[in-house]
This record gives structure tokens, C-alpha cells and sequence, in this order.
């Protein structure tokens, strides 16, 4: 039997139940998932997407590198470049425009601190409440 | 929740079990949360406790309850009322506690009056022994509690249905109690935690109002600038219409895909078209960054380290047990990385813990919250201070706002419904197999194994009026589209009733759905828009 080089604790990435996932992992793959029986609020049980359903993280479709559209066609860039282009446009649109010509959609699938920083972007550094998520979706 | 002074569920997923009554209104509770339901169907079947459903759909968890209450879609309103008024008229109210712990009683019961059984079935459809039936049982046991999800806020009205929920809960002396409470069940497995750490155009972190002036001169000396106008930001409804018109000019999205999530999509594409900088931070290139001008390469859940807060107000960690593919790179990162290149100051983060330790110093809810408190069993906000364990049920003794208050809420019909060119209703929401819009689910061939397809399901009596068999294709058109899809001839739905989901691009329920939106809680109102259904040919390409 293949066994894990880790068991990593971790909370689903579905729904808002947070089942805690055991993930056994080995070379760079989760190849089972399981679940304690001490811990809840799942105490040992999963539904079918949080114990099958993590094949999505290697699928070949996965994001790589940055992208950049040119002539109309999305194409692979460096992040100096991306990143670049991206404080620039932001940064000349808030001066021509005021804050709040620009706007910033968080996740209600990423965690508390990416969240937290970027609505912190959005009123601390680009100064605009112009912020939100699909929470109603 | 302006009735109590806070918008989550206010007891806990292991209190569910101490229920001897309970209502699931609006949450199709085991595809949505499944294992949340499994605690559920533990409460009837080893607790015996009384189970009432009330969904215009024959959802599974129809089959553990003592009576389902199939209401016509978009009359939550007038059955929640109706409830409390044979509450009332049969004296099952609990007088001590909405004296001691309530305002505004007498003002909502003048109200209530107004909603007698006779015309409240008329309204719903349901049957008045079922009313009689469902409001003994739930006035009747105590502790009771009340599960509801968005069957009853994406409707023009989910706001006043929130609050008949929790006036209900009040009513019966149910909130503050260990299995009772109120308790919506949160979607996304981060939505709670987006809401609390700030992500909403209202709030500063920890639900500071943007218009409370002590807030802003908090955050304004923590972060040495000056803070926004006073006035709330735009929802995500709000922005893609400022796109629109110009006003909004630039649009960075994290983790979205409101292409396909949002109602009526094919308006959403000419906002997001509008644009003149779209920058996209996804896992996959979704249908939104294919417009985008900038698209960012973000590492998955499994590739980084953080927190989620869960549906019951829990804050669990996320831990990396993987390496992101290529260039892929922590959103947190991204982000902090921008921060920086725009000028800003403070945003040398050596990792995810540091920024709960700001997250802790500028939210007092999450304010005794590091990353080494919360190995284990994590911990359910409010947790103010360092030596505080965390808070499993909400106003207990006292609600957070001082007193409860009823608020007289009145039914008023759906935005949109059938007439004799749209004369069916449609409903739409999710699948256990897929979520949301299938930019995960649909990448694992187990889960495309199981539910390969859209599946539109139409009762048999509207399916034979038709001409349409099971499994047939058919054209669903509403006022803004129309898509082809096959039909599940059932009566999981009631006559007159279709449900879609939005998992499917190739056939996207969203395309029909109705993007006016609740003027209060700025939710769409999803779950009710007129449509019609033709029998059709088998697309082009349809895989067969
Ligand atoms: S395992 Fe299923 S029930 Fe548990 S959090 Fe994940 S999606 Fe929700």
C-alpha cells in the first residue's frame, strides 16, 4: 500500500459546514483524503466533494504564469511585468478618475487574510469602500 | 441582523442535536451542507426530535421530516406569519421572555393579525391543517431551531423574510437558548469569514460601519491615512452597472467569476466590457478572465496557509500541503505585492499569521485570535480578548443589540411572474456534485461522472401538457435569454415550478434569471423569475 509522506489537517475548500480534511499527500499529490473522528464538526464524515473532490488542483487547465492581453489575445508574462502593469493602470486611473473609479471583488473562497487585505487595499491604499464579494450569490 | 444586532448563525453545528423541534426553511440542507445535515437527521432519528421542511421543493431532507410544507416559491413571508399567528391564537408564545427581553411586540402583532390561516393557504398553497400542524409543532417544543439558506434571501423580499424568521424565534422564546436559535447557513465555505474581516462596502473589519466616526478614526490612526467618505461602497450588482455607465473604469477581481454568476449574465459581460483595465486573480482561467486584461496565476486552498470561518461563526485553519503549479503564487502575496508597487507602507506580511495579528488588533470580534490559539478546534467569534474561549451561542441573556425587536414585515409578491407568455415559475440553486459555477467540480472526473449535465426538473403534469418525456431536450426562455437543456420529469417540484442550477456554462440558468435585486440586503432574487419551456432539438455537440 502507497503510504503518505504527510497527513496534513486542513478545511474544505466547499461549503460552509468547514469538515476538517486529513490530507495524505506524496509527491506533490493528495492521493486520499480522510477525516479525524476527533475532530468536528465532521467527526470522521465527508460528503463526496470534500473527500473526492480535489482532482481540480493538477488538472492541466491550472494557471501557470501571468497573462497579458496583447493585440487582443491573452498572452504568458512575467509578474515584474504584470504586477507592474497592473500599480500603473490603477495608479493612473485613481489620479485621473478618484478612487472611486475603480473597484475590488474579494472571495468567498479565499481566506481571512487575503480578504482582509484586499478590502485593506481597496480603503487604505486606493481609498474607496468600493469593495464586495458574491455573499448574496 | 438589524432584529438582534448580528448577521450569523447564532448557536453551534453540535447544539443541533439538543433541538426537540426544528424548521429547515429554504436550505436544500443535504446537497448544500451535506454533513450539517447528517447532524439533522441525527436530531430526528436517534433524538426524536420534529422535523418540519418547508421548500417548494420534495428536497431529501423531506423524507426525515414529520410534515413538509410545499410552498409555492417567493411566499415565504406570508407562511412565516401565518405560523406566528396560530402561535399566538393558540397561546404558545412565550409572554415572560418577549416581555423581559423584546420591543415593539404589540406594533408586529397588529401585523401578524392580518394573516389568518384561510389566507395565508390561499397565498401558499399549503393546506390549513399543514399550518395548524407545522405551528404546533414548532410552538409547542422547546428549544426549537430554525435553519434557513438562500431559498429565503435571494428574493426581492429576503430581507423581510430574515426578519419574520427571527421574529418567529422570538416569538417562541428561541434565541439565546442551546438547540434553538436562528441560524442561516452560509454557502461558501469562506463567506462568513469574507463578510467578518471587512470584505463587504458597508463595514470596516468586524461589521465597523464605514459611516461610524469613531471607526474611521480608528482605522485612519492604525493605518496613519485618511479613510473614504462616510458612505458605503458599491455591491458587486451595483459595480458591474457602474462599469456600464462609465463611472467605474477599472475592476480587480479576486477568486470570481461573476460572468457566470451573477443573474442575467449576458448583461454582465457587456459591463465587464465595458471596462477599461479587468484584472483577474483566479486558479483556472474562467469565463470572466477571458475578458480580462490582466490575469494573475493565485495558488489554490491546499497551496497556502490561512483561515476560513465556518458557517457557525468558527475560525479553522488552512494549512499548505502542496506546492502551486509554475508561477502560481498565494493571493495574499499578489496582493501585498501591489500594495507595495501603489506606495503603500505596512504591508511587509512574513506570512499568514501576521496578518491575523492585525486582523486581531482592528476587529474585536476576532481580537483574541492568533494562529497558535487556533490549532485544534479553532475558534467561534465574538472572541474579544486572549483569555476569552469563544462564543457558541449568541445573546444568550441579552441580545448584542440590548433588546430584540419584532419588525412588522408584510408579503408582497416575487418581482417577476408568470403570465401567459412566461406562464411557468423557475427556481434555481445547486447540486451535491457541483459547485457554484463548476470552476472546481467540473475539473474532477469523479464529480463530472456523477452529474455529467444540466438536468432541468419539471413536474410531470406541466411535462405532459407539453409533450415532454423524460430525458427530452427543451428550451427554457425567460424575458433576457434562453438555454436548451434536457428535462427530469419529477415531482420534486410542484406543478408549475422548474429548478436549474448555474454549474453548467453550456446551459446556464443564470441567462434567465432576473437581476433585480433586494433594496435592502442588495441580493438578487434568484430563486423566482417567469419562464417558458418548449420541447427542442438535441444541440449541436450535446456529447449524447
Ligand atoms: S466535506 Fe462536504 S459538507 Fe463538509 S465542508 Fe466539504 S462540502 Fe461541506
Amino acid at each position: 500500500m502507497i503510504q503518505a509522506d504527510t497527513i496534513v489537517r486542513s478545511t474544505c475548500p466547499y461549503c460552509g459546514v468547514g469538515c476538517q480534511l486529513d490530507l495524505h499527500i506524496r509527491d506533490n499529490l493528495i492521493y486520499r483524503v480522510g477525516a479525524s473522528f476527533d475532530s468536528g464538526p465532521n467527526y470522521g464524515l465527508l460528503c463526496v466533494k470534500g473527500r473526492f473532490g480535489h482532482d481540480f488542483l493538477w488538472h492541466p487547465d491550472r494557471l501557470t504564469t501571468p497573462l497579458i492581453r496583447r493585440n487582443g489575445h491573452l498572452e504568458p508574462a512575467s509578474w515584474d511585468e504584470a504586477l507592474g502593469l497592473v500599480a500603473d493602470r490603477l495608479a493612473s486611473i485613481r489620479a485621473e478618475s478618484g478612487p472611486d473609479a475603480i473597484a475590488l471583488l474579494c472571495s468567498a473562497k479565499c481566506t481571512n487574510e487575503e480578504n482582509y487585505l484586499m478590502q485593506k487595499l481597496a480603503r487604505q491604499v486606493i481609498g474607496t469602500h468600493n469593495i464586495d464579494h458574491c455573499a448574496r450569490l | 441582523m438589524q432584529a438582534f444586532g448580528s448577521g450569523a448563525m447564532t448557536n453551534s453545528i453540535a447544539d443541533i442535536t439538543d433541538a426537540r423541534a426544528i424548521l429547515a426553511i429554504g436550505t436544500n440542507t443535504t446537497e448544500q451542507h451535506p454533513v450539517l445535515s447528517l447532524r439533522i437527521k441525527e436530531a430526528v432519528r436517534k433524538h426524536g426530535a420534529k422535523l418540519i421542511v418547508a421548500d417548494p421543493r420534495r428536497i431529501g431532507l423531506a423524507d426525515f421530516a414529520v410534515l413538509h410544507l410545499q410552498h409555492e416559491a417567493g411566499t415565504d413571508l406570508a407562511l412565516l406569519n401565518g405560523l406566528a399567528y396560530i402561535i399566538l391564537e393558540e397561546n404558545l408564545h412565550d409572554a415572560d421572555y418577549i416581555a423581559e427581553r423584546t420591543e415593539n411586540f404589540e406594533a408586529w402583532r397588529a401585523v401578524v393579525e392580518q394573516y389568518p390561516p384561510d389566507k395565508v393557504s390561499q397565498i401558499t398553497g399549503v393546506p390549513v391543517e399543514d399550518l395548524v400542524q407545522a405551528a404546533r409543532i414548532y410552538g409547542g417544543n422547546r428549544p426549537a431551531s430554525i435553519f434557513y439558506a438562500m431559498g429565503i434571501t435571494q428574493h426581492t423580499v429576503g430581507h423581510q423574510n430574515v426578519l419574520a424568521i427571527a421574529n418567529l424565534a422570538m416569538l417562541t422564546g428561541n434565541v439565546g437558548v442551546p438547540g434553538g436559535g436562528v441560524n442561516p447557513l452560509r454557502g461558501q465555505n469562506n463567506v462568513q469569514g469574507a463578510c467578518d474581516v471587512g470584505g463587504l462596502p458597508n463595514v470596516y473589519p468586524g461589521y465597523q460601519r464605514v459611516d461610524n466616526e469613531a471607526a474611521r478614526e480608528k482605522f485612519a490612526a492604525y493605518h496613519g491615512v485618511p479613510q473614504p467618505p462616510p458612505r458605503p461602497g458599491l455591491t458587486v450588482t451595483e459595480m458591474l452597472q457602474a462599469a456600464h455607465d462609465g463611472r467605474v473604469r477599472a475592476l480587480y477581481i479576486m477568486g470570481e467569476n461573476p460572468a457566470m454568476s451573477d443573474p442575467d449574465s449576458t448583461h454582465v459581460r457587456e459591463c465587464l466590457e465595458a471596462l477599461e483595465f479587468l484584472v483577474v486573480q483566479d486558479i483556472f482561467l474562467n469565463e470572466t478572465g477571458e475578458m480580462a486584461d490582466v490575469v494573475l496565476p493565485a495558488a489554490a486552498f491546499a497551496e497556502k496557509d490561512g483561515t476560513f470561518t465556518n458557517t457557525e461563526r468558527r475560525v479553522r485553519l488552512v494549512r499548505r500541503a502542496l506546492d502551486p503549479p509554475g508561477e502560481a503564487r498565494p493571493d495574499w502575496e499578489i496582493i501585498a505585492e501591489i500594495a507595495r508597487r501603489l506606495g503603500a507602507e505596512g504591508w511587509d506580511y512574513a506570512d499568514p499569521a501576521a496578518i491575523m495579528d492585525e486582523i486581531a488588533d482592528v476587529a474585536p470580534i476576532y481580537g483574541g485570535m492568533s494562529f497558535e490559539r487556533l490549532e485544534g478546534e479553532g475558534l467561534q467569534w465574538p472572541c474579544p480578548d486572549r483569555d476569552h474561549p469563544g462564543t457558541p451561542i449568541l445573546h444568550v441573556g441579552k441580545f448584542s443589540r440590548g433588546k430584540g425587536r419584532f419588525s412588522p414585515v408584510h408579503h408582497q409578491p416575487a418581482a417577476e411572474l408568470p403570465d401567459e407568455e412566461y406562464p411557468l415559475m423557475l427556481t434555481t440553486g445547486r447540486i451535491l456534485q457541483h459547485w457554484h459555477t463548476g470552476t472546481m467540480t467540473r475539473r474532477v472526473g469523479g464529480l463530472e461522472f456523477l452529474a455529467p449535465e444540466e438536468l432541468v426538473e419539471i413536474n410531470p403534469a406541466d411535462a405532459a401538457a407539453l409533450g415532454i418525456a423524460d430525458r427530452d431536450w427543451i428550451r427554457v426562455s425567460s424575458r433576457r435569454g434562453a438555454v436548451t437543456a434536457r428535462a427530469w420529469v419529477t415531482d420534486r417540484v410542484r406543478p408549475g415550478l422548474i429548478f436549474m442550477t448555474f454549474h453548467f456554462a453550456e446551459a446556464l440558468g443564470n441567462v434567465l434569471t432576473n437581476n433585480v435585486i433586494d433594496p435592502v440586503a442588495k441580493i438578487p432574487e434568484y430563486k423566482v423569475c417567469a419562464v417558458r419551456v418548449e420541447k427542442a432539438e438535441a444541440p449541436e455537440m450535446a456529447g449524447v
